[in-house]
C-alpha cells in the first residue's frame, strides 16, 4: 500500500506567513473545500506569531463570523477579539459586501446624479448581483482598495484573501478578463459609436439590430439598455486599469497563492487547473492544501480483515453489547481505511502529475470550524 | 408507489458541492423503469453528466445515455440526457418564433446574442427554464421529437433556484405583449403546477440545511411547489445510539472489546483497542452534530431521503445503488 504513494515535498506553511517578504495570500479552491476556513486560520496565526494582518472573508458561516465579529457585513475591516498580541500582532477581518464594493466603485467614479440613474439601472443591477464574475471581481477591487490603504498608512503588513465560492478556482483569475471582455464587447461598442464618433459606423445592420430587439425585448428595455450602455464609457473605463493593476498586484513576488482542494476527484482536477494556470499567468504559487482529510488509523489492520472479523463476531452473536460494539467499531475501521486508501490513492495520482507542488494535509476535524480555537487547531495541523 | 406520482418535472437544487449532480443522476435512473423515457437536463455548462455517466461532452441534443434502473424482474426504461446552453437556446428560440432571416444573423454578428444572454435582465433564465419547459411539454411545435415521462433538472443552486424558475418575475420588466411574455406565463404555470416538484439535496452540516431551509422558505413565498430533502453522504450507521453515548462519554468497555477481537481470531495489541476507541469517540461526535441537523431536517416537515456516503466515490455502478435506495425509499 506504501510502495505506489508518491510522496509530495512538505509546504512549510509557518516559514510563509512568518516571511516578511509575504505580504498577500489568496486562498484558491472549488466551492466547499475550505477556502473560507483556511484563510481564517492562516490570519490568525499570522497574527499570532506576530504579523499585522487583515483577513478578508467572503461569506463565512454565521457562527464563525460571529466569533470573528465580522456578522454584520459593513464592507470595513475590523478588530478580531480574542487573538493573542504576546507576539506583538494583530488580527482584522472583515466580510466581503460585493454589491456594495461594485456601488462604491460607481459613486465614487460619477456625480451623484449620475450615479443614482446608474445604481437604478436593470442591467446593472444584473450586472453588480448576478453577472457571473462580479464577485470575484470585486474581491480584487477590494484587495487593490486595503493594499493601497495599507501601502499608505502602513495598517497591514499581510493580507489573506478568501476567494468567492466559485464552481471553479479559475473564475478567480478569468473574472477580470471576462468583465472587460464584455464592457469591450462588439455590441456595447456598436451602441456607443454614434455618441463617440462619425455616424457613418451607425451601420444599417444596427438600424435591422435595434428594431429586431424592439420587437422580441420592447421599447423600455431598450431605452434602459441605452442609458446603460451610455453609462459604461464614463464609470467603467477606469475598471479596466484598477483591474490590471490588481492584476500585476497578484503577480507580484510578495504574493503568495495557496489552492484549497478536498481529497476528492474533483477538487483535485480543478486544484491540477489551477495549478497549471498559476504557472501560465506567472502567478507565484506558494502550494496545495488538501483539507478535511480522512485520518489513518494506527495499525495495520487491513480493511477486509477488519470487516471478516466484524461479520465473524456478528454470526456469533458477539461484538454488539453497548459498551463493547465491537462489530460496529471493527467496520467503522474497515470504512475509514478504505477512505484513507481511496484519498492518498488520489492525492499520489496529483502529486505523481505535478511533483513539485509542495502539499500539507489537513485531517477532517470531528466537529465544524466555528470560533477561534477551532481555527488554531487547523492553524496547528496547515503547519504540522 | 412513488411519493411524487403527477411530477413530470423534478428539479433538483441544494447547496453548491452537497450532491445535486449525482441526486438528480440517481434520480432519473430511477424514475426509468420499465416503459418509461426519462430526460436528464444540465443548465450550469459544466458537462458533468458527461464526466459521471463517462461519455463524450454532451451537445444542444437529446441524445440517448443509458438504460434505467431494473425493476425487479430486470426491465428498464431509457434515460436521455440534455445539456442546455443558452446561447444555442436562444438561437433555437429565434429559428422557432420569429423568422428574423437577415436581423438573425446580424443579432450574432454584433455580439447580441452573447449580450442577451449575459446580462439582458433574466433572459439567460428564461431561455433556459424555456427548453425544459418546451421538454415537459412537448408540442405540435416539435413534431418527431422524444417524448419523456419525467424530465430531471440538474438546477442552479439553493441560492439562485427561485429566481431560476420565477420567469415571470424575470421578465416582468421586458416586452408587455408578445410571445416572450406570454410563454414566461405559460411556464409558470407548468413550474407551479403539481407537475413540478423542486427537490432540495443537503448534508447533514451546519450551512447547508441552513440553506435548504431558507430555500424551502424562499419557495413557499414565491409560490413554487417544494418536493423532498435528500439528505446525501451520511455517514455509515454502525453504532447504535446507547454505544454512541457510550463512546462520547468515554466508558466502552476496552477489555471487553478486546476480548471480542481476541474471539474474532484478530491479532490484539494494545495500539489496536485504543485506535478503535479513539475511531469511535470522533466517529460519536461528528454523528452528534449529524443527529442535531437530522432533527433541523426533520423539522422543515418534508418527505426525506438518505442516501450513504460511498467509501468508494461515485462510478457508474455507485449511480445505480443509489438510484435503487430512491427507488426503495420512495423518491421515485
Ligand atoms: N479541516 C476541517 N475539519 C472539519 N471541518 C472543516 C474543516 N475545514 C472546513 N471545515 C468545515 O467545512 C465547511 C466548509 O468550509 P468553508 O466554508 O471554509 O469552505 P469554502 O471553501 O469557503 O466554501 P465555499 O466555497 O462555499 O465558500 C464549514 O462548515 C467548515 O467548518
Ligand atoms: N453519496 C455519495 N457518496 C460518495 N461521494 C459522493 C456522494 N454524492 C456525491 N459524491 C461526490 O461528491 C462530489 C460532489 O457531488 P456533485 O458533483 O454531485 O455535487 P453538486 O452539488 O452537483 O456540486 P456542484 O455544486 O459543484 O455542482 C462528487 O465528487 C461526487 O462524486
Ligand atoms: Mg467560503
Ligand atoms: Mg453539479
Amino acid at each position: 500500500m506504501s510502495a505506489d504513494r508518491v510522496p509530495a515535498p512538505a509546504l512549510d506553511v509557518d516559514a510563509l506567513i512568518d516571511d516578511p517578504a509575504t505580504g498577500i495570500i489568496v486562498c484558491c479552491g472549488a466551492g466547499g473545500v475550505g477556502k473560507t476556513t483556511t484563510s481564517a486560520a492562516l490570519a490568525l496565526r499570522a497574527a499570532e506569531r506576530g504579523r499585522t494582518v487583515v483577513v478578508l472573508t467572503i461569506d463565512p458561516a454565521r457562527r464563525l463570523a460571529q466569533a470573528m465579529g465580522i456578522a454584520e457585513l459593513d464592507n470595513t475591516p475590523r478588530p478580531v477579539e480574542g487573538v493573542d498580541p504576546a507576539a506583538g500582532g494583530r488580527l482584522d477581518a472583515m466580510m466581503l459586501d460585493m454589491k456594495r464594493t461594485f456601488d462604491e466603485v460607481v459613486e465614487s467614479q460619477a456625480s451623484p446624479e449620475k450615479a443614482r440613474q446608474i445604481l437604478d439601472n436593470p442591467f446593472y443591477q444584473v450586472l453588480s448581483s448576478s453577472f457571473a464574475g462580479t464577485q470575484e471581481y470585486m474581491a480584487m477591487e477590494k484587495l487593490g482598495q486595503i493594499h493601497a490603504a495599507a501601502q499608505a498608512d502602513d495598517t497591514y503588513d499581510l493580507i489573506v484573501v478568501d476567494t468567492p465560492p466559485s464552481r471553479s478556482a479559475l473564475d478567480f483569475l478569468d473574472a477580470p478578463e471576462r468583465l472587460s471582455r464584455f464592457l469591450d464587447g462588439r455590441f456595447i461598442r456598436l451602441m456607443l459609436a454614434p455618441a463617440r464618433g462619425p455616424a457613418r459606423l451607425m451601420t444599417a445592420g444596427l438600424g435591422i439590430v435595434t428594431s429586431a430587439l424592439t420587437r422580441i425585448l420592447g421599447a423600455q428595455v431598450l431605452r434602459d439598455l441605452q442609458t446603460f450602455v451610455a453609462a459604461i464609457d464614463t464609470v467603467f473605463g477606469g475598471f479596466r486599469q484598477r483591474a490590471q493593476r490588481t492584476y500585476a498586484l497578484l503577480q507580484d513576488e510578495r504574493t503568495a497563492f495557496l489552492v484549497v482542494a478536498a481529497p476528492e476527484p474533483d477538487a483535485l482536477r480543478e486544484a491540477a487547473y489551477f495549478v497549471e494556470r498559476l504557472g501560465e499567468d506567472r502567478m507565484p504559487f506558494a502550494g496545495l492544501v488538501v483539507n478535511r482529510a480522512s485520518v489513518a488509523p494506527a495499525g495495520d489492520l487491513s480493511a477486509d480483515e477488519a470487516a471478516g472479523a466484524a461479520d465473524r463476531l456478528q454470526r456469533s452473536g458477539a461484538g454488539v453489547d453497548d459498551h463493547a460494539p465491537t462489530a460496529g467499531l471493527l467496520r467503522l475501521h474497515a470504512d475509514q481505511v478504505r477512505l484513507v486508501e481511496r484519498e492518498t490513492r488520489l492525492r499520489s495520482g496529483f502529486a505523481a502529475s505535478h511533483p513539485h507542488v509542495a502539499t500539507t494535509v489537513v485531517a477532517a476535524l470531528a466537529g465544524d470550524v466555528h470560533d477561534l480555537d477551532g481555527l488554531r487547531r487547523v492553524g496547528d495541523l496547515l503547519a504540522e | 408507489m412513488s411519493d411524487w406520482p403527477k411530477a413530470r418535472l423534478h428539479v433538483v437544487t441544494g447547496k453548491g458541492g452537497t450532491g445535486k449532480s449525482t441526486v438528480a443522476a440517481a434520480l432519473a435512473l430511477a424514475l426509468a423503469g420499465r416503459g418509461k423515457n426519462v430526460l436528464l437536463c444540465e443548465v450550469e455548462g459544466r458537462q458533468g453528466i458527461a464526466r459521471m455517466f463517462d461519455v463524450d461532452p454532451l451537445p444542444f441534443e437529446e441524445r440517448r445515455l443509458t438504460s434505467g434502473l431494473p425493476d425487479a424482474r430486470g426491465r428498464a426504461g431509457t434515460v436521455h440526457a440534455l445539456h442546455i446552453d443558452p446561447e444555442s437556446a436562444l438561437l433555437e428560440y429565434l429559428a422557432l418564433y420569429y423568422k428574423l432571416g437577415r436581423a438573425g444573423r446580424a443579432l450574432d454578428r454584433f455580439g447580441i446574442i452573447e449580450f442577451a444572454t449575459t446580462i439582458a435582465p433574466g433572459v439567460r433564465d428564461v431561455l433556459l427554464t424555456g427548453k425544459i419547459y418546451e421538454a415537459v411539454d412537448r408540442n405540435a411545435r416539435n413534431k418527431g421529437a422524444t417524448t419523456y415521462d419525467a424530465v430531471v433538472l440538474d438546477a442552479p443552486p439553493t441560492g439562485r433556484i427561485v429566481q431560476f424558475l420565477n420567469v415571470s418575475e424575470q421578465v416582468a420588466g421586458l416586452a408587455k405583449v408578445g410571445p416572450i411574455r406570454s410563454q414566461a406565463d405559460t411556464m409558470m404555470g407548468l413550474f407551479r403546477s403539481a407537475r413540478t416538484v423542486v427537490h432540495l439535496v443537503t448534508v447533514l452540516e451546519e450551512m447547508p440545511v441552513q440553506e435548504t431551509g431558507d430555500g424551502i422558505a424562499e419557495l413557499t413565498a414565491a409560490d413554487l411547489p417544494v418536493g423532498g430533502v435528500v439528505t446525501n453522504l451520511v455517514r455509515p450507521q454502525d453504532l447504535p445510539a446507547p454505544a454512541l453515548a457510550a463512546a462520547r462519554s468515554g466508558s466502552l468497555d476496552a477489555a471487553a472489546v478486546r476480548a471480542d477481537l481476541d474471539r474474532a481470531g484478530l491479532d490484539v495489541g494494545d495500539a489496536l483497542v485504543e485506535d478503535l476507541l479513539g475511531l469511535a469517540r470522533d466517529h460519536a461526535d461528528r454523528r452528534e452534530l449529524e443527529e442535531t441537523q437530522r432533527v433541523r431536517v426533520a423539522g422543515l416537515e418534508r418527505p426525506t431521503y438518505e442516501l450513504p456516503r460511498l467509501t468508494g466515490g461515485v462510478d457508474l455502478g455507485a449511480l445505480h445503488d443509489l438510484a435503487r435506495s430512491l427507488r426503495e425509499q420512495g423518491m421515485a
